[in-house]
């Protein structure tokens, strides 16, 4: 998995710039800096601004409407459990429900570890092997407590 | 050399097939067999996944579901040359679940290598195009208009009229917009042609594009998609540097480029005008209507948006003809849709077949009924904001009408079938609450809306005065409906209504209590 890399200004603004050519390139812009420092840092907002041409505000209203962009880091895994109907069908609540007890976080909560943070996600397109989950870049079909731990033990080993 | 057949479908993957592929590759080599392994989409038979095929003399045989742990046993069992194993399915186009099937949008999907031109090409690829360049931009449309193609997305517009009315806007510029935001549950149909068939949605779209005068392309796919972004952005480089795209397209003089675009988990961006603006760089709020996409559309500029599978339908339609197409289906649905059977089901997957089969066929016959086997007691058809229907609706014939005959809808044509354990007034706070959660804020009747929903939900199923607060949820229900901007607080009335109306029982106090 991409590891996140702490914040650099100089290499936020060298990624905008990297972008800014593009026909509407907030979201591009957006995602590439997710991908290098793993969430959306505050003062990436500024910057974008003055890039765009765009107030504040209106960057700050893209980056909060859209549920990928994480303004906190975030652990050193991501599960994603699919919180759909048809996962919802083939008792993906309860599974939910139950291993997030066992860790003691609530939905978008990390690990006291910070090594695993759990989101919900609505629908990965596999609602025929449900129920299902991204963990990192592994899909995961046919869900149970069993396999969603073996599987986050693996990553975390 | 044998060549063998496993799936890099999510879905396969989520299975296990990288596995079953590695697996395959260690056995052959440590048996000196010669094999190549080819990566194929999948056939659809989700059930089967991961599915192994061996090409034979006598045509593909086919293996599943298999496991890494049986990969030893299949090649003792004569895997290279077919030969007999309990995880045996014969030839893959003979499964009963395929062989019923008519593929047109699907044809090559899980039978190619996706990205690989030659394989595109050997099974009809790129004739499409080759003839709409030949006919010109008129003709095309009118074979589309002919063919009767309605917008797979949900919303069934003719294909043929939005695109005339694109090609008419006056205009500097034009674009094609493909919306791959397939955000409903249940439906993954965009993905599994994304990954299994890319060329064919490049191909629809330079067609359209072509059509229309357009010379630039956008797909807005969802990013809980990265493996079918991962194909179709090596699909595009390879159509690209063969002259499929770019600026003068197989020599036609037609200058045409398409862009991978990546949404960010907003559901709402499925709709047109807010996908229109979330490609623009704003929050994806939805846009007051008219003026219309094909008027005003991106940057302003006259649009086509349509579904992946409504572009992926367009080479055939031009290669075989408008009224081959329409040959299939009935009433005022024409052509085939692909289904997509999910949830609590036995035999789960994509099945593409003309309109007409009832959901009963389609639930009982081909799904083979539920996973759990225990009775189905509700099918949620059209996605988060399509209908519940009893099994009592299972004579309704799959068609954009006779669906919306019974207050349901086809939507993209996701079908998640529960059994007999669901709760459904649950089922009704949920579509409140996931219509809360991704509402774009725009408008009232959505964004307040279906917060009061989850509240006077929690009322019902917590039995406080149960009667007078399911008028109230009917009364919200009216004014989301008729009140909403768009189709997500228009829509999330379907699933509560038709929970509510189907299966009342669930909503009375006794059930209220008992469930305490």
């Amino acid at each position: 998995m991409h590891q996140a890399t702490p914040w650099d200004a100089a290499r936020a603004e060298a990624i905008v710039s990297q972008h800014a050519g593009l026909e509407g390139p907030m979201l591009p812009i957006l995602h590439a800096l997710q991908h290098e420092f793993g969430h959306v840092d505050e003062a990436a907002a500024p910057l974008i601004a003055k890039a765009l041409n765009l107030s504040r505000a209106e960057v700050h209203g893209v980056i909060t409407f859209y549920h990928d962009f994480r303004r906190e880091p975030a652990g050193r895994h991501i599960l994603k459990l699919c919180r759909g109907e048809a996962c919802q069908s083939m008792g993906s609540e309860a599974l939910a429900e139950d291993f997030l007890a066992k860790l003691g976080i609530d939905w978008h909560g990390s690990t006291a570890d910070g090594e695993l943070t759990v989101e919900p996600v609505f629908c990965l397109g596999l609602c025929a092997c449900s129920p299902a989950a991204l963990l990192d870049d592994e899909v995961i079909g046919r869900l149970d407590a069993e396999s969603l731990v073996e599987a986050v033990d693996a990553v975390r080993a | 050399m044998t060549r063998i057949f496993v799936s890099k479908d999510a879905a396969a993957l989520a299975l296990g097939a990288d596995r079953v592929a590695a697996k395959i590759a260690a056995e052959a080599q440590a048996r000196g067999a010669a094999v190549e392994i080819i990566r194929t989409g999948s056939r659809g038979m989700i059930f089967l996944e991961p599915l192994v095929e061996v090409e034979t003399a006598g045509g593909r045989i086919g293996y599943g579901p298999v496991k890494a742990s049986d990969v030893a046993a299949l090649f003792d069992a004569g895997l290279l040359s077919g030969g007999a194993h309990v995880l045996g399915i014969g030839k893959t186009e003979e499964h009963p679940f395929f062989a019923r099937q008519t593929r047109l949008t699907f044809a090559r999907c899980g039978i190619i290598d996706p990205v690989s031109l030659d394989d595109y090409a050997a099974l009809g690829g790129w004739r499409g195009l080759q003839r709409a360049i030949e006919i010109g931009p008129a003709a095309t449309i009118a074979e589309v208009t002919k063919s009767g193609l309605r917008g797979r997305g949900g919303a069934g517009f003719p294909t043929g009229i939005k695109w005339k009315t694109v090609a008419d806007a006056p205009a500097d510029r034009r674009y094609v917009v493909c919306n791959a935001d397939e955000g409903d549950s249940g439906t993954f149909a965009d993905r599994m042609i994304m990954e299994g068939d890319p060329f064919a949605l490049i191909e629809g779209m330079t067609i359209a594009a072509i059509a229309v005068g357009a010379g630039k392309g956008y797909v807005y796919l969802r990013s809980e998609y990265p493996h079918a972004a991962c194909t179709f952005e090596e699909a595009l480089g390879v159509a690209r540097a063969a002259g499929y795209l770019g600026r003068d397209i197989l020599g036609s003089g037609h200058a045409f480029d398409i862009e991978l675009r990546i949404g960010a988990g907003a559901y709402v961006c499925g709709e047109e005008t807010s996908l229109l603006e979330s490609l623009e760089g704003k929050r994806g709020v939805v846009r007051a209507k008219p003026p219309l996409p094909a008027h005003k559309g991106l940057f302003e500029r006259p649009t086509v948006v349509n579904n992946v599978l409504s572009l992926v339908a367009i080479p055939t339609i031009l290669d075989r003809g408008g009224e081959f197409y329409a040959g299939f289906g009935v009433g005022r649905s024409r052509g085939t849709m692909p289904l997509q059977i999910a949830g609590n089901i036995r035999f789960g997957g994509l099945f593409e077949t003309a309109f007409g089969l009832t959901l009963g066929e389609i639930v009982e016959e081909i799904g083979g009924g539920t996973a759990s086997g225990r009775p189905v007691r509700a099918v949620q058809c059209g996605g988060p904001l399509g209908a519940y229907f009893p099994p009592a609706f299972f004579d309704t014939p799959f068609d954009y009408e006779a669906f919306a005959a019974r207050d349901g809808l086809i939507g993209h044509g996701g079908l998640v079938v529960f059994d007999d354990t669901v709760e459904m007034a649950k089922m009704a706070r949920f579509a409140m609450e996931f219509c809360a959660i991704e509402s774009c804020g725009k408008c009232t009747p959505c964004r307040i809306g279906s917060t009061r929903g989850v509240e006077v939900m929690e009322r019902i199923i917590g039995g406080v005065k149960v009667d007078e607060n399911i008028a109230l949820l009917e009364d919200l229900c009216q004014t989301m409906k008729f009140g909403s901007l768009c189709a997500l607080g228009g829509l999330a009335p379907y699933p509560v209504l038709s929970a509510l109306r189907h299966f009342p029982e669930d909503f009375s106090p006794r059930h209220a209590l008992a469930a305490e």
